[in-house]
């Protein structure tokens, strides 16, 4: 594993996202600086958007000053280089910040315009915070000020019912095509208006303009809705995470050139500037041209706490294919004796043998190249159990409507501490449970026991050149059916099994990611940087690499050697719930409670994809075995899918009753799986959705999709636990189904 | 609008910040308490908002206190103690002042931890697999058949534990019988077991009826042997309720035709069967129950029936027991026995015959103690110059049973053969002391001086004792069919008991329960332990077997006479009428035990040669057999089995 190193390994990771808040720490700081850098100047400007390189420089000057103050002149290089700005950019108060140390803020102070040295001082100010405790409050605070400081406009408070109802008469005459897309506009509108008339302490206004026009938003916005409600004094809105949200980005609203102008020129004639002022300052709208979109086509893309995506943001290229496998000699004649004497009937293998053969003798145009990212070498062990792996592809069950796979239930019983995670490993040998009392339980799914490596001294009496060494470093002692693993101070959010089956990672509320080793059962390391809970963690497909990503709003790539994350893909607005590894590990997916999705280039560590449309927190995420094609899953107890190369959503599965734990496609990817708080499996017949799917260069162009109300069509079955959560879905090597969860008396 | 939000929040009135604010001892304006009010208002919400995240990535659907103090954690609020309960708290109202509180309770202390009522909850966390659906379609078997411990009742289960405990406690037999069935077997009474333990907990007070006390019995080792139960701390429940039986003198004891000696035996047996298939969970108890009876051995005050059940319990546990309790109290405690005995008083007559009974206990406990260690010491003595006459017997007994079942014989093998051939009546030459080492000739010794004969005339049935003048005389030949001139083909007769013995007493041939490291001697691998083991198990056989007899005999008759006690013991049930070929299945047979116990080859295929088997032992035996243990490891294992994680496919 050590063997991968190179490109991946360095100061890339202060690459974010223009529209994010960050959280909590060090880093996450840098990030948030940067975005709100334009915030800062918003009271000056009037389209933000447009005006993005002075600013940027200018932050890129006050990160690298402030790198330099902390004396990470390595990283102050690189960041120089990449940027490319010349050496001396930075000299004069390079010179008096590094010298000088302590006094370094003010260094930077008369270099800079009154801008960016605001900005610096933010810098300081909420490093110094970051570096004593890592309160949110002490650091959001400069940052609210700024934030807030936009709504310090004064109109009438009164004036706020007539305008906001006026445009709705407005919108509620123009034509029915329309009506649809400036609907849009009501809830961004309706929050800020609100939010305003709080923070200037018009707190009876704000109440009645929120019983007044509540009622209208759309449902799916209820969660935020009663968040706000609760807020009703400026105060309040201090460290308030949702407002923050919803101030420091831009909500997106897409809207046809057409219903545009129509609102523009309505807005102009009445001279309603409140209106106008924060649809200019606040909302981001991504006009198109072409026919407005329908009703349906917007709340299928609706939801999420920014609104919908831009469309800008899905057009970069994806290379979803899958790595090209490596070639290792199949041991075919024994696997052949094998099959004969235990079925006699090798003839049919042979024609699947040799689909596989080529499968993976062709090169996915699609694909990333081989090494695109440093992946690491392929042990002996490795290769024998891709052996393994095919041989038992080729016994695997080809499933479809007519024929469902078979669903093991793994039942936790007795887990009065609470089940919060589980994982299987790919070969379904062992099965890993992590525990609201903080411990982590592994058990072989196998007849074989769990045993420890002996001990320093006992390991060595033994013979080292004898063949089954292997065999004779295993303490026998040890063996039991399960091992429980003691080391995380809270609640273990997240588990994740290496691919081969050496190590376990897990994730928990303290803050840290844990490595465990599966020969010894002791943790090996633990990660720290995530300063809030982490939510969830999952090893590459490949191994060495792992993605986590927490309450901190960040998801971070690490490698299993370094005790520093690799990436930080920071950009959510809210929690990252959920994370995934894409099957050719180039890319990683995320899920976050701000009800969004994105798809991160590990490489670049670019977001590539915002995929929106649900309408609660994601708590699940699945890839196709294929590599094009993404599965989601929320709270609102709906499954969306996403074709990743188009960027565009084309199956909406509706059935579950609760949030979606869980998803997992075949082996083959013919059969989606999906499980359910509700008690329920659901199989869904996912070759038929892909099939369905439109590509037609209109919608990938327009990125308007026209979902069909199938999902009655779809769900092969249903399939109820005893009151028991589904919380983890596994399809074996054959496409044996097996899911997990506590039974819940 | 308005009583929406009301309904959706928990407001805090300013009369309650108010109040608050009195008891902390400040007067607050009505302004300030309203505002106050209002941002405890604000910030319940948004702690209750963040704590919602917790639940969801708890993966639950209950918010609970615990999620909401991570939440005032993560924002640096100290957290709530002391509404950790799963219960619900009491909402009060105090009717004067308008005022409203959770009702709070003192705990005592004190009570608490030494509170005897057994916890709930302490299953183990375990992973039990079903298949659900199968190709999608259908239900197999409903999922989460749950052994929990804290599983509320259902209606069905109470209706079915009252129906349980009506039928072993009634008067139908046959539905007892059904009962207990069904209580060993079913997979889904966990939530039970408490109630079951407290209803076997209830010994105490029906001492007086033996018939009871004997269901209750049943019931123990129904439930012991269900595999689905895990029993955890309740086995010190159930453990003490078997010592009751064992050790107490019972209010049934009070009229001799009440036979309380059964019941000894039988929870004696119990207790045993306990230390096997639990031994993991009462492991601790080993040494306090030691303690127990060799307070009950050391009391003279206490009626015999207690002495004697405390000789059965620690024959139960084993021979190391025996030695390590019963034979340093063995001088003390005969003098008063002794007495005993010697009084032929009439008014002494049903004393002397519990005497007898206590008598006729301890022989059975010491002839299986100096076997075990005549065993254990004959070990090492492998191999040794005057192993001759053995090796050949074993050369010959393992060309009997070689039909290519088993691996060739190593040299300890043939030792070990060898002592089965010294157990011979009239074999050859090697005299004991050759075997021994000098402590178990000296135990011998002072057994010999208090038993006398009697000891000789069980041991006589090992051939090692010919020199030993007592061992010769007293056969009583009537019992036996062999002729004295049979001792030229030694192998045949000798060992038709040692085989009944070892189906009896299969699963603990070490002689002590799993609690005890095994004695080094077995740590041996191969065949050559298996072949060591069915020399083991014929040494041990005679003793525990006629232990088996007396037991069963004795629950037969009923009541016995005093004078019975001595000759308890007739080898002649041993003896089967076969003579010549079952040799061979005997040998086999013994063969096959060992390895059984080592778990290293499929019983079945050894077993198929020697069908005579089961007939040997008589019938009363026989059927005696599956309560002895020996169905307790196979179920055992079969349990493992069950509950482990491996897919059924």
């Amino acid at each position: 594993m050590a063997a991968v190193q190179g490109s991946l390994v360095e100061e890339k990771d202060i690459k974010t996202e223009p529209s994010n808040d960050g959280g909590g720490n060090n880093n996450a700081n840098d990030g948030r600086v940067l975005s709100t850098s334009p915030g800062s100047s918003a009271s000056s400007g009037s389209n933000k958007s447009t005006t993005g390189a002075p600013e940027d420089q200018q932050t890129l000057l006050a990160v690298l000053q402030f790198l330099r103050k902390n004396n990470l002149t390595e990283s102050v290089e690189i960041l120089r280089r990449e940027a490319g700005l010349p050496e001396d950019s930075l000299d004069p108060k390079g010179g008096d910040s590094s010298g000088a140390g302590s006094g370094s803020a003010a260094g930077g102070v008369d270099l800079e315009g009154v801008d960016a040295s605001s900005l610096l001082s933010r810098v300081t100010v909420s490093s110094s915070a970051a570096a004593q405790a890592p309160n949110k409050v002490a650091e959001d605070q400069p940052d609210v000020n700024v934030v807030l400081s936009a709504y310090s406009q004064q109109g009438d408070p009164a004036l706020y019912e007539v305008y906001y109802s006026g445009l709705k008469k407005f919108i509620e005459s123009v034509l029915d095509c329309h009506r649809a897309e400036l609907s849009q506009v009501f809830y961004p509108l309706f929050v800020h208006m609100y939010l305003e008339l709080v923070y200037n302490n018009h707190e009876n206004e704000a109440k009645a303009f929120f019983e007044k026009f509540s009622g209208d938003q759309e449902c799916y916005y209820e969660d935020d809705l009663r968040v706000l409600s609760s807020l009703t004094k400026k105060e309040h809105m201090r460290g308030n995470e949702t407002l923050l949200d919803f101030r420091t980005s831009k909500f997106v609203l897409r809207i046809s050139r057409d219903s545009y102008q129509l609102l523009k020129r309505h807005l102009q004639e009445r001279q309603n500037n409140q209106i106008w002022n924060i649809i200019q300052e606040h909302l981001y709208i991504d006009i198109f041209d072409g026919m407005p979109r329908s009703k349906s086509q917007i709340d299928a893309m609706s939801g999420s706490l920014a609104g919908e995506a831009k469309r800008e943001a899905n057009k970069a290229k994806v290379y979803y294919g899958l790595l090209k496998e490596p070639e290792i000699e199949l041991p075919l004649d024994d696997e052949d004796e094998e099959a004969e004497n235990e079925e006699g009937k090798p003839k049919k293998k042979k024609p699947k043998k040799d689909s596989m053969g080529s499968k993976s003798k062709k090169q996915d145009p699609n694909a990333p190249s081989q090494t695109r990212i440093p992946l690491p070498e392929l042990k002996d062990s490795d290769k024998l159990d891709k052996i393994m792996y095919m041989k038992e592809a080729t016994k695997r069950i080809r499933l479809g409507p007519d024929n469902l796979p078979s669903i093991c239930f793994y039942t936790f019983l007795n887990a009065y501490q609470g089940l919060t995670a589980v994982d299987f490993t790919d070969d379904s040998s062992l099965i890993a449970g992590g525990f609201a009392d903080s411990t982590v339980r592994v058990w072989s799914v196998t007849p074989k026991k769990l045993r420890r490596v002996k001990s320093a001294a006992d390991l060595n009496l033994i013979d080292k050149e004898s063949d089954d060494v292997l065999e004779r470093i295993m303490d026998e002692k040890t063996a039991s059916e399960s091992k429980i693993l003691y080391g995380h101070s809270g609640p273990v959010y997240g588990i994740s099994f290496s691919p081969d089956r050496n190590y376990l990672l897990s994730s928990s509320e303290d803050g840290t990611i844990r490595l465990w080793s599966l020969q010894t059962f002791t943790c090996l390391v633990g990660y720290k940087g995530h300063n809030y809970p982490v939510w969830d963690t999952q090893f590459s497909p490949h191994g060495y690499y792992f993605i986590s990503g927490g309450h901190d709003r960040v998801a971070r790539l690490w490698a299993t050697d370094h005790y520093q994350p690799l990436r930080m893909f920071s950009g959510h607005l809210a929690d990252v719930t959920c994370t995934r590894f894409h099957p050719n590990s180039n890319y990683v997916v995320t899920g976050s409670s701000d009800r969004t999705i994105r798809l991160w280039d590990v490489l670049s560590g670019n977001c590539v994809r915002i995929f929106t449309g649900h309408k609660g927190p994601i708590h699940a995420l699945a890839f196709s075995p294929n590599g094009k094609f993404l599965a989601s899953g929320a709270t609102d107890g709906r499954v969306l899918l996403w074709d990743i190369g188009h960027g565009l959503m084309f199956g909406e599965l509706k059935g579950h009753t609760d949030t979606i734990y869980s998803l997992r496609f075949s082996r083959d990817g013919e059969i989606l799986a999906s499980g359910s708080m509700d008690n329920t499996v659901r199989l869904w017949d996912a070759t038929k959705a892909f099939d369905d799917l439109e590509t037609d260069d209109f919608t990938a162009a327009t990125g308007h999709i026209h979902l069909q109300d199938n999902s009655q069509e779809l769900l092969l079955g249903t399939y109820m636990s005893k009151s028991t959560p589904v919380i983890h879905l596994h399809f074996t090597r054959r496409n044996l189904l097996l899911a997990a969860g506590a039974y819940n008396p | 609008m308005a009583d929406r939000e009301e309904r959706r929040f928990a407001e805090v009135s300013r009369d309650s910040v108010k109040l608050v604010a009195e008891s902390a001892g400040v007067e607050l304006a009505d302004d300030v308490a309203a505002l106050l009010a209002e941002d405890v208002c604000y910030r319940l919400r948004e702690a209750t908002q963040s704590s919602s995240q917790f639940m969801r990535h708890a993966k639950r659907r209950k918010l609970t206190v615990e999620d909401f103090n991570r939440a005032l954690r993560w924002s640096n609020v100290e957290t709530i103690c002391g509404y950790g309960a799963q219960d619900a708290l009491p909402f009060r109202s105090v009717k004067e002042g308008e005022l409203f509180f959770i009702e709070d309770r003192d705990i005592n202390l004190v009570e608490l931890a030494l509170a005897t009522n057994i916890p709930k909850g302490c299953a183990e966390t375990m992973v039990r697999v079903n298949v659900s659906y199968l190709d999608g379609k259908g239900n197999l078997e409903p999922q989460g058949t749950v052994p929990t411990a804290v599983q509320s009742l259902s209606d069905d289960l109470l209706k079915y534990y009252q129906q349980i405990t009506r039928a072993i406690l009634g008067e139908d037999p046959h539905l007892m019988k059904v009962a207990l069935l069904d209580l060993r077997s079913n997979s889904k009474i966990a939530a039970l077991l408490p109630y079951f333990v407290y209803v076997i907990s209830g010994v105490k007070s029906v001492s007086h009826d033996l018939e009871q006390l004997n269901r209750l019995l049943h019931m123990v080792k129904s439930l012991v042997q269900n595999p689905y139960l895990y029993l955890g701390s309740y086995v010190r429940s159930l453990v003490s309720s078997v010592m009751y039986c064992i050790l107490e003198p019972l209010a049934a004891s009070i009229n001799p035709l009440n036979d309380h000696w059964t019941l000894r035996d039988y929870a004696a047996l119990l207790l045993s069967h306990i230390f096997w298939t639990h031994g993991d969970l009462v492991s601790g108890l080993y040494h306090q129950i030691l303690l127990s009876l060799q307070k009950v051995l050391s009391d003279p005050v206490r009626p015999l029936c207690s002495h004697y059940g405390a000789v059965v319990g620690l024959h139960a546990l084993g021979w190391k027991a025996v030695e390590r309790v019963l034979f340093p109290h063995l001088p003390a405690y005969w003098a008063n026995l002794q007495a005993v005995l010697d009084d032929y008083s009439v008014s002494n007559a049903q004393v002397k015959a519990d005497g007898h009974k206590v008598y006729g206990a301890i022989l059975v406990a010491v002839e299986r103690l100096l076997k075990m260690k005549a065993l254990c010491l004959s070990q090492p003595a492998e191999g040794g110059p005057s192993s001759q006459p053995g090796s050949v017997v074993g050369a010959m007994g393992y060309r009997v049973s070689s039909p290519g079942l088993s691996p060739p014989p190593e040299p300890l093998s043939e030792a070990a053969l060898g002592i089965a051939s010294h157990l011979q009546a009239g074999g050859a030459g090697c005299p004991w002391e050759e075997w021994t080492p000098v402590p178990l000739p000296a135990m011998y010794c002072e057994l010999y001086s208090f038993f006398g004969d009697s000891l000789a005339v069980r041991f006589s049935t090992g051939p090692g004792f010919g020199s030993y003048p007592a061992c010769t005389p007293a056969q009583p030949g009537d019992a036996r069919k062999e002729p004295p001139g049979l001792t030229s083909n030694p192998d045949t007769t000798r060992k038709m008991p040692q085989l009944t013995a070892n189906l009896n007493i299969s699963p603990r041939q070490d002689g002590s329960p799993r609690t005890d490291p095994p004695p080094p001697s077995l740590a041996a691998t191969g065949s050559g332990r298996s072949l060591a083991r069915s020399s083991s198990s014929s040494s041990s056989s005679s003793s525990s077997s006629s232990v088996q007899r007396s037991r069963s005999s004795s629950s037969r008759s009923g009541q016995r006479s005093a004078g019975l006690s001595r000759d308890v013991f007739p080898k002649a049930r041993f003896t089967s009428p076969q003579t010549g070929p079952p040799a061979f299945s005997f040998l086999i047979g013994g063969r096959q035990m060992g390895r059984r116990c080592q778990g290293r080859r499929p019983f079945q295929t050894t077993f198929a040669p020697t069908p005579s088997i089961p007939t040997i032992p008589p019938r009363a035996y026989a059927h005696k057999l599956p309560v002895i243990g020996r169905v307790g490891k196979p179920v055992r294992r079969w349990a493992c089995s069950h509950y482990s994680l491996h897919l059924p496919l």
